[in-house]
């Protein structure tokens, strides 16, 4: 038997791989959203399909669409027609990670002519044609090339049409194949180092192991569930939706050995590519109740087994094929909130106000006919954040990202790369919601085009018609708005709008709930919040009783 | 060889001892420990200093070099200046903007670092440059009155200014200092682009808040510290040991003070990367492990890996992205909350956890008997029977080894169903790997293999551990210099003067402007020599670099530059030299793709000699073990008989497998059961592992 010290010695070892293996995947990336919010995964898999270790890198949104992937793939490919050195790939979103720019890659590791476990890796692709990275397709074929899961690596050799056809169904065809490439590579170091390991410690097989650490992760969060009070707790949120609001409705059950998340009541899908696929929204879903329960106990098989989520199929957190997708990440990421309105009735001291929690994506692209008449072409992605729920006994954070990860575009490199100009960029006062915990506040951002040109803007963002709304007696935060001119309407939260060269594009990030009763805010907190200008006088006057000194 | 004695001082001053090391040539004639006295640290150091020069005339000396904690703790202590920010209209938020990002995912309760400067003293002024440096809005000097009082209704007492785009046309910020002098005299004020010429506003500002922080105070320190020392009769200028490894002039330490942080371990690479020249090893890892934490560094071709950031007052002491960043030319360490101090608990899941939170001296390790009742790292060294009791510390210390096993059985032993001896071993199990697994991430970092390198392990706790850290990261040969408890202040004397510039000229390689590049660099080659000049007469070593990356990736790799002004044949050059060290790292180049490039920078430096030990090896001998006593083999995981050396009696030549024990003042190196040990005619210990030797 081995002694449990080294198991714990062995689990550090592959949760350090799977580390090693993410940052070397990070660093070689091309699609500027994997360099500014590492949206790729690496883990490492027993021979069953059971994750036994994940990366835990800068987006929720691979958590356990990984684990299920896996499973996906081999029950495509059986493992005992495996040979070393063969790589499986797809990027099927209801497969793979939710949307067509996610490609997963698996491979068998071999030891002692065995297959012994697996490592998997997922990274966002840069552009696979179609419409592009945008709300616009009416179904996923209009989004892009599709690749079933198939054999990338036979026995070492790469399938040379297969790389010929993802590059030439590319705007970025360089860059996807470096991307794959560098998946190809991460799977390969993940490989080595898990033979590796079971050479150091003289292991046969990876059983042991994988029992010790998916019972103890499952027993872990078992006891975490355990100390939450039972009962089924329902909840519903609206979103902004592509041009009609949309209702989230979820109801969660807290049984004595697991967690039912169930979406039924969520309105149907959009015609629009917003719509989630289920893998996707139980990703988000699942992250926002780790953050709370069992935190301290890294993802894998164990600790995500206790976590399930179903949806009646064709609503849009269980969009189905042929759906469209793309942009699967805006209503994802507002699924944190709504898990959160049911679990703050068990739990109303541990669980935050709703957030800005949408990320202000904002790609600006050249117009059509600058291409065409040879003007300055570019693109670029530029992402910013409002602010996150006051939490039970903290204010929230201004101009922070959750539940992504993602980092915030800086203005210096953003001008040298691109013809745009930023000419504001400050923390909005009073955006953030009051509470004896203010929410955190939102950004100002306003920027001009340089070179005198008009540009194209695609927005895919959220809270623009519904803001944060506070938690037990907190106000709800200031909405999102984003206009072109001072003067100019506000424009709705999705769809691609054209900015004249001469006139500034203003965008407001939402704040964050705040959270318990404004009045019984900490009065030296108010004085604060008015001295360095985050609350104006007359706000600080009105909501929170303050008197000017 | 000069006829008169020249003496060389150096003097680290740590948190709690003050170290000096006076030498003659190579030769170290003597070194002391002091108490820092931390009211007035000038005062440890005339102890020190006095006391290894006894009689010796202080006239001789023609060399000093101090290094200090001093800035260091000013940041961590929040003993620093009041702080105001001037940055451009519409950009009062940089700071609390920062990345818009949490550096812990899963904690929702995270607190953000506390970044000096509050919004109340975040001032602004209208006035822009863009990209290129070109002027869009002039600089409202009709404002600096009004801000002037403001800036003193605030309390201010230091100013950093960091405009937008300064790296590329710092005019605003200079004409602001002037004006704002004028309006008030003596206030400090630090110029972003002075500081750190990179575009990225929030870490540009960042570095200039820390460095108008520290200056007042590390001004008034620098000063007095060399007056003092005049009185006494040094006449040589005192040079600063600086976080990139070299040394630089008081007037520019007084200037950067920011460019001081974190010497200390520098020297520490820096004695490592000696030692790697001394035994001609090109591929090395650095593992200095003391009571606390433990710090890695990469040392390729006898030079320390550099950096060009690192992050100071984090939040969590050892979580990237939780700190301050600060952009100036460092040497290259991951430091990680592991030591002999370092606390061992169990946690709910039922796994050892050991670190980061240590019991440090005071009050120790159970076995100190001085108050600590947790288990720690020493502890279950000295349970396994690698620390021999009475020869610790040089028997200053009393050993108590039924208080590691009480600590023991009480937080890990009956918790986890162990007994004392299973619970130590799981302790250096995880403590070990989690030092080699820090180390092997370290590594893919910086694209690297760790598995072909040799260690070079010091500090207090590294000869202890470090076969057993070498085992886990597949290191198979490792070097101990000789005193390895007292590496830094050592390290000084080997540094040279120098001084590096990192500034942003952002240009597309198949697109370079080649004559207003070489004009730019012609202006930092200046910029750079005259600081160094005043600190170094002889021959100037220099070294350029360009940071190329392929268009779209957010990973710059650093390749190297001819000394000389470039012509448009370099371009193909450049783009094979990028294209091979990509490959080395990524295993693929990727023809085709655009390269450009961010960041151009030089170092000059004074040369120094090449150190490679020439001296013939010492004929093979087993030496007679002192002693024997029974250890808890980590490679048998069962008790055995090991070998004591006394590390004094050893001559070159001498051959000892493991297991065995050898003991010096301060600190033991274990050579565990698969390793064996020679000593190399220097006195260095090498150690190497022994195929299938279990």
């Amino acid at each position: 038997m081995i002694p449990k010290t080294r198991l714990q010695v062995m689990w550090n070892r592959l949760l350090a791989v799977v580390e090693e293996q993410g940052q070397a995947l990070i660093r070689a990336a091309f699609s500027p959203i994997v360099r500014e919010s590492g949206d790729i995964s690496a883990g490492i898999f027993d021979v069953h399909g059971r994750m036994l270790a994940q990366a835990v890198t800068g987006t929720p949104g691979h958590i356990n669409t990984m684990a299920e992937a896996v499973k996906n793939l081999m029950a495509v490919f059986p493992t005992d027609a495996m040979n070393p050195g063969d790589i499986y790939m797809t990027n099927d979103p209801w497969l793979a990670s939710g949307h067509l720019n996610d490609f997963l890659l698996l491979q068998p590791a071999f030891h002692k002519g065995r297959v012994v476990g697996f490592t998997s890796c997922t990274s966002h692709l840069a552009d696979l044609g179609g419409k592009g990275m945008g709300p616009e397709g009416s179904d996923v074929f209009d989004e892009g090339l599709l690749i079933p899961p198939c054999k990338l690596v036979a026995e070492g050799e790469l399938n040379a049409l297969l790389m010929t056809i993802v590059a030439a169904n590319s705007r970025e065809p360089v860059a996807n194949e470096g991307d794959i490439y560098a998946l190809i590579a991460c799977c390969e170091t993940g490989v080595a180092r898990l033979t590796g390991m079971m050479e150091e410690f003289s292991l046969d097989t990876l059983e042991a192991l994988s029992d010790y650490i998916i019972d103890t992760s499952r027993q872990g969060t078992i006891d975490a569930i355990a100390e939450i009070p039972k009962g089924t707790y329902h909840h519903k949120l609206m979103v902004d939706g592509y041009d009609t609001p949309i209702t989230l409705q979820a109801a969660l059950t807290i049984a004595e050995d697991h967690i039912l998340l169930d979406f039924t009541g969520t309105s149907g899908c959009s015609d629009k590519g917003i719509n989630v696929p289920l893998n996707y929204a139980t990703a988000y879903s699942v992250f926002a109740l780790r953050c709370i329960i069992g935190s301290d106990i890294p993802n894998n098989a164990g600790s995500l087994e206790p976590f399930i989520v179903t949806g009646p199929p064709g609503c849009i957190l269980n969009a189905q094929a042929p759906s469209p997708v793309a942009m699967r990440h805006s209503i994802g990421q507002m699924t944190p909130d709504l898990v959160y309105g049911c679990l703050s009735q068990a739990l109303p001291d541990k669980v935050p106000a709703e957030g800005a929690s949408c990320l202000y994506d904002v790609p600006l692209r050249h117009t059509p006919e600058a291409a065409r008449d040879g003007g300055q072409t570019f693109a670029l992605e530029l992402v910013y954040n409002g602010g996150t729920g006051a939490r039970p006994t903290l204010d929230g954070l201004s101009a922070t990202a959750f539940p992504s990860g993602v980092w915030g575009s800086q203005v210096e490199p953003t001008e040298a790369t691109a013809p745009i100009r930023i000419t504001r960029r400050e923390l909005r006062p009073d955006s953030g919601g009051a509470g004896q915990f203010r929410g955190g506040l939102g950004q100002h951002i306003e920027m001009v085009s340089s070179s005198g040109e008009d540009y194209l803007v695609f927005l895919s963002v959220e809270r623009i018609r519904f803001p944060a709304a506070g938690r037990h007696g907190g106000q709800p935060a200031a909405k999102g708005r984003i206009r072109i001119g001072n003067d100019g309407p506000d424009l709705p939260s999705k769809g691609e709008f054209r900015v004249p060269g001469d006139t500034p594009l203003i965008l407001e990030t939402p704040g964050g709930g705040g959270f318990g009763d404004p009045t019984t805010r900490d009065a030296s907190a108010v004085q604060e919040d008015v001295e360095t200008g985050l609350v104006s006088p007359e706000t600080a006057e009105k909501t929170y009783g303050w008197e000017k000194p | 060889m000069p006829e008169n004695p020249t003496l060389r001082l150096a003097v680290d001053i740590g948190g709690t001892f003050t170290d000096t090391v006076l030498m003659e040539g190579d030769t170290v004639l003597a070194t002391t420990k002091t108490p820092t006295t931390p009211h007035n640290p000038t005062l440890g150091a005339l102890d020190g200093v006095t006391h290894v020069m006894a009689d010796r005339d202080w006239a001789d000396i023609t060399g000093f070099v101090h290094g200090t904690t001093l800035a260091t703790n000013a940041l961590i202590e929040r003993r620093g200046a009041r702080v105001s920010t001037i940055t451009n209209d519409g950009f009062r938020d940089i700071l609390e903007i920062a990345y818009e990002r949490r550096y812990s995912q899963y904690d929702i309760n995270l607190q953000k670092p506390d970044l000096i400067v509050p919004r109340d003293r975040a001032f602004t002024i209208a006035g822009r440059m863009d990209v290129s440096g070109s002027e869009i809005t002039p600089l409202d000097e009709s404002a600096i009155p009004t801000l002037a009082t403001a800036l003193r209704d605030a309390g201010t007492e230091a100013i950093a200014i960091c405009l937008l785009h300064a790296y590329a046309n710092p005019a605003h910020e200079i004409r602001m200092r002037s004006l704002l002098q004028a309006e008030l005299p003596g206030l400090s004020i630090s110029l972003s682009h002075e500081l750190s010429p990179e575009a990225r506003e929030f870490d540009r500002l960042c570095t200039t808040i820390a460095n108008a922080y520290i200056q007042p105070l590390m001004s008034d320190y620098l000063s007095d510290f060399a007056a003092q020392f005049a009185d006494l009769g040094i006449t040589c200028p005192i040079l600063m040991m600086t976080a990139g490894g070299g040394m630089t002039t008081l007037k520019t330490a007084a200037a950067l003070p920011i460019r001081l942080v974190e010497s200390g371990p520098a020297g520490g690479a820096i004695l490592a990367a000696r030692v790697a020249e001394e035994a001609g090893e090109t591929d090395v890892l650095s593992f200095d492990m003391g009571g606390t934490t433990a710090k890695l560094c990469l040392i390729d071709n006898y030079r320390p890996q550099t950096a060009r950031r690192f992050e100071i007052a984090r939040a969590e002491r050892f979580i990237k992205g939780s700190g301050m960043p600060v952009r100036i030319p460092v040497l290259e360490m991951i430091e990680i909350g592991a030591g002999g101090g370092s606390i061992a608990s169990a946690d709910r899941l039922g796994r050892i956890q050991v670190g980061p939170q240590s019991a440090g001296s005071e009050p120790g390790p159970a076995a100190f008997n001085k108050g600590g009742t947790h288990p720690t790292v020493t502890d279950a060294d000295i349970l396994e029977g690698l620390i021999e009791p009475a020869s610790f510390a040089e028997g200053h210390l009393q050993i108590d080894i039924a208080q590691s096993e009480t600590a023991m059985v009480t937080h890990l032993g009956n918790p986890l169903d162990l007994t004392a001896r299973d619970a130590a071993a799981g302790i250096s199990e995880i403590v070990d790997e989690n030092m080699a697994g820090a180390g092997r991430m370290h590594a893919v970092e910086s694209g690297k293999d760790l598995s072909t390198r040799t260690m070079i392990a010091f500090g207090g706790n590294g000869p202890l551990h470090a076969t057993r850290v070498a085992r886990r990261a597949g290191v198979r040969r490792i070097l101990i210099p000789h005193d390895p408890g007292v590496g830094s202040a050592v390290g000084f004397l080997y540094a040279p003067v120098s001084f590096e510039i990192v500034r942003s000229r952002y240009a597309r390689l198949d697109a370079l402007d080649i004559p207003g590049l070489n004009a730019f660099f012609t202006e930092m080659k200046n910029e750079a020599e005259t600081v160094v000049r005043a600190g170094a007469s002889g021959p100037l070593d220099r070294t350029r670099s360009a940071f190329m990356r392929y268009h779209g990736q957010g990973h710059e790799i650093e390749i190297p530059l001819p000394d000389r002004d470039l012509t448009p044949d370099d371009i193909e050059t450049l783009r094979a030299a990028f294209e091979q060290e990509y490959k080395s790292q990524f295993a693929r180049a990727v023809p085709g793709m655009t390269i450009e490039i961010l960041n151009w920078s030089i170092r000059v430096a004074s040369c120094t000699e090449n150190r490679r030990d020439v001296s013939r090896k010492g004929a093979a001998s087993s030496p007679k073990p002192a002693r024997y006593t029974t250890i808890l083999c980590d490679v048998a995981n069962a008790q055995r008989n090991a070998a004591i050396h006394e590390r004094k009696t050893l001559k070159p030549g001498a051959q000892i497998p493991g297991p065995a024990l050898i003991i010096e003042p301060q600190t033991t190196t274990y050579v565990g059961a698969d390793f064996a040990c020679e000593v190399a005619p220097n006195g260095t210990l090498i150690l190497t592992a022994q195929e299938a030797s279990k």
